[in-house]
């Protein structure tokens, strides 16, 4: 086998393991902790035959190894059980949220992606000058900053005192694309300049490195224009590295939007997570935990992936 | 004699101020912190310094005491992931073999689920209280230390001084905390500031979410909570408590920065 086909494999599995691995952990943290649900969803006034016919109705009489395996089962199945609080069925709630937050995600990421390439760039460019002093400092500053801040201060001076965007992100499944792009105007720039700042600094440190390398002063040396330094020697070797770099911004930003659909009211898979850990519905929490985690492990994936295919060094075997 | 920045300078200064107010709280607020004294949203004036809250309440008075629960909760949790964390790390490093391949693994499968959704999913069936808060938050962030202190450890391990102790005979506890500890301390130090602010802004998140600190009383964070809805009416009052969170956050930044340039421009360079 070719080796970067089975280095890929390898990741896969990897990958497949490490998801069965936290969905344990996950099913475990709400299920081994001393925390009992149904007394927590009946109250302290709870009688003794209430307490046990509802652990009985969610199968807490079965042992927790049974329950898991039915559950995982379950969810194989695209089947995630039903929310203790409404008794609807999870999927069915889930897939429109789920679909929300994925579009608020990729309207952030086609913002911000080509943005912090380009000032890392910028940055390489005029190193140790004001540019990128400007960026580091703003770098420093948007790591302290809590998300919450940067969309309350959005939505009093931009959504309140200038009237520019909605304040609130209602969205419906009858809004035009240009409606629902209007709607989700501030989160968006929120969560831009959420991962801007990191993005741009890890391009930064990746294209410095791959410029100090000795290849590309050997090509210098050479006599290629610097164009050709480009092309053929830093940018195939930097791919991996900025790809790897996105991608792990994009597994920051599906759980950064969990506070900013709170702050913006957004229909998405975020509000509904907190909504159910206040409610203490355990099968949602299961459920959304899980397929935050699925997201988080995939995109770390790609990245891993990615950057294994785009590798020039492996693609010829010795 | 040492010179301080002025990056720095600014850093301890705000720092300094807020753990101050934290200390000494119930001597420095104007108002006691749950008692209601004005109208709703009042703005800034000479008997409120900022204005009042969405019932009524004296906003300094809660910034000053939410500063207090906030500070106390996030010292609290680095207290914890630090000791647990590098004690694990050095342990992991020291002994070696399965047992650091095991200790490895299981960080690596912690640190695979999101932060906040995994304190998010055992925040759902535990009592939210401050000691339940100030463990989940410490042991998820010690998976961060531990990787920093293995890695330093394992490098620290192999060097002469550690290998003569062994020679010499010495157990695993004093090579542990006489041998590595004294020497991984300055790495260690400068992390410690960043843990603090990822504590900081990680309480102040779950308590805006509603699951971290309950009311009546509450940190930065709960506050933003209890004043957002002022905001669509163009009271600002919910920027007061995240403008605070920011502030500390960004001094402890310069001061650990400063910490760290300072440690390692004392062997000369990081390497």
């Amino acid at each position: 086998m070719h080796p970067v086909l089975k280095l890929v494999a390898q990741r896969l599995a990897l990958s497949t393991l490490l998801l069965l691995a936290a969905s344990v952990l996950i099913f475990a943290g709400t299920t081994i902790l001393p925390g009992d649900v149904a007394q927590n969803i009946l109250g302290q006034s709870a009688t003794p035959e209430s307490l046990a016919n509802l652990r009985k109705e969610l199968g807490m009489d079965q042992p927790a190894t049974t329950r898991y395996f039915n559950w995982l089962f379950g969810a194989l199945q695209g089947d995630l059980g039903t929310a203790l609080t409404n008794g609807r069925d999870i999927v069915e709630s889930l897939s429109g949220r789920l679909k929300n937050t994925l579009f608020l995600a990729f309207w952030a990421a086609v913002v911000a992606v080509p943005l912090a390439i380009f000032l890392g760039l910028l940055a390489v460019r005029y190193r140790e000058r004001w540019p990128d002093k400007l960026i580091s400092a703003v770098t420093l500053a948007s790591i302290s900053v809590p998300e919450f801040l940067i969309g309350y201060v959005l939505m009093y001076y931009v959504g309140v005192k200038l009237g520019w965007a909605p304040t609130v992100s209602t969205i419906y499944d009858s809004m035009s694309l240009g409606e629902k792009l209007n709607a989700i105007a501030l989160p968006v720039t929120v969560l831009t300049m959420v991962v801007l700042a990191h993005m741009m600094r890890m391009t930064r440190a990746a294209i410095l490195n791959v410029m100090q390398s000795a290849y590309i002063e050997t090509a210098e040396l050479k006599g290629l224009t610097s164009f050709q330094v480009i092309a053929r020697h830093a940018f195939p070797n930097a791919i991996a590295p900025v790809v790897n770099v996105v991608m792990l911004n994009l597994a920051y930003l599906v759980v950064g939007v969990v506070v900013v659909e709170v702050v913006f009211v957004y229909p998405g898979m975020g509000q509904y997570l907190v909504d159910h850990v206040a409610k203490r519905d355990v099968p949602v929490v299961q459920a959304c935990g899980l397929i935050f985690a699925a997201v988080y492990i995939g995109l770390n994936m790609v990245a891993d992936i990615v950057s294994i295919l785009a590798n020039p060094r492996l693609r010829h075997p010795k | 004699m040492m010179r301080i920045p002025p990056a720095a300078m600014i850093g301890l200064f705000f720092t300094g101020l807020y753990f101050f107010m934290a200390i000494f709280a119930p001597l420095i607020s104007p108002y006691p912190m749950t008692e209601i004294v004005g109208d709703v949203w009042e703005p800034a004036s000479s008997e409120h310094w900022l204005g009042t809250d969405n019932i009524g309440r004296d906003l300094l008075s809660r910034m000053i005491y939410g500063g207090r629960t906030t500070i106390f909760i996030a010292t609290a949790a680095t207290i914890l992931s630090f000791s647990l964390g590098s004690i694990l790390g050095f342990t992991a490093a020291v002994v070696g073999g399965w047992v650091d391949q095991a200790m490895s693994r299981f960080v690596d499968l912690i640190m695979s689920i999101p932060t906040l959704i995994f304190a998010l999913v055992v925040l759902s069936v535990m009592p939210v209280t401050l000691l339940i808060l100030i463990l989940v938050m410490g042991l998820l962030d010690s998976t961060r230390v531990y990787r920093l202190a293995r890695a330093v450890a394992v490098d620290i391990n192999v060097m002469d001084f550690v290998e003569a102790a062994k020679l010499r005979g010495e157990g695993r506890r004093w090579i542990i905390f006489r041998e590595i500890l004294p020497n991984a301390l300055s790495p260690l130090v400068a992390e410690m500031g960043l843990r603090f602010i990822f504590a900081v802004l990680f309480v102040s998140t779950l308590s805006f979410l509603g699951l971290g600190v309950q009311p009546p009383n509450a940190d930065w964070g709960g506050i933003v909570k209890e004043n957002k809805d002022g905001i669509v009416y163009g009271i600002p009052a919910a920027l007061v408590p995240a403008v605070a969170i920011a502030t500390l956050a960004i001094s402890v930044n310069l001061v650990a920065d400063w910490v760290l340039n300072r440690t390692t421009s004392l062997k000369g360079g990081r390497g």
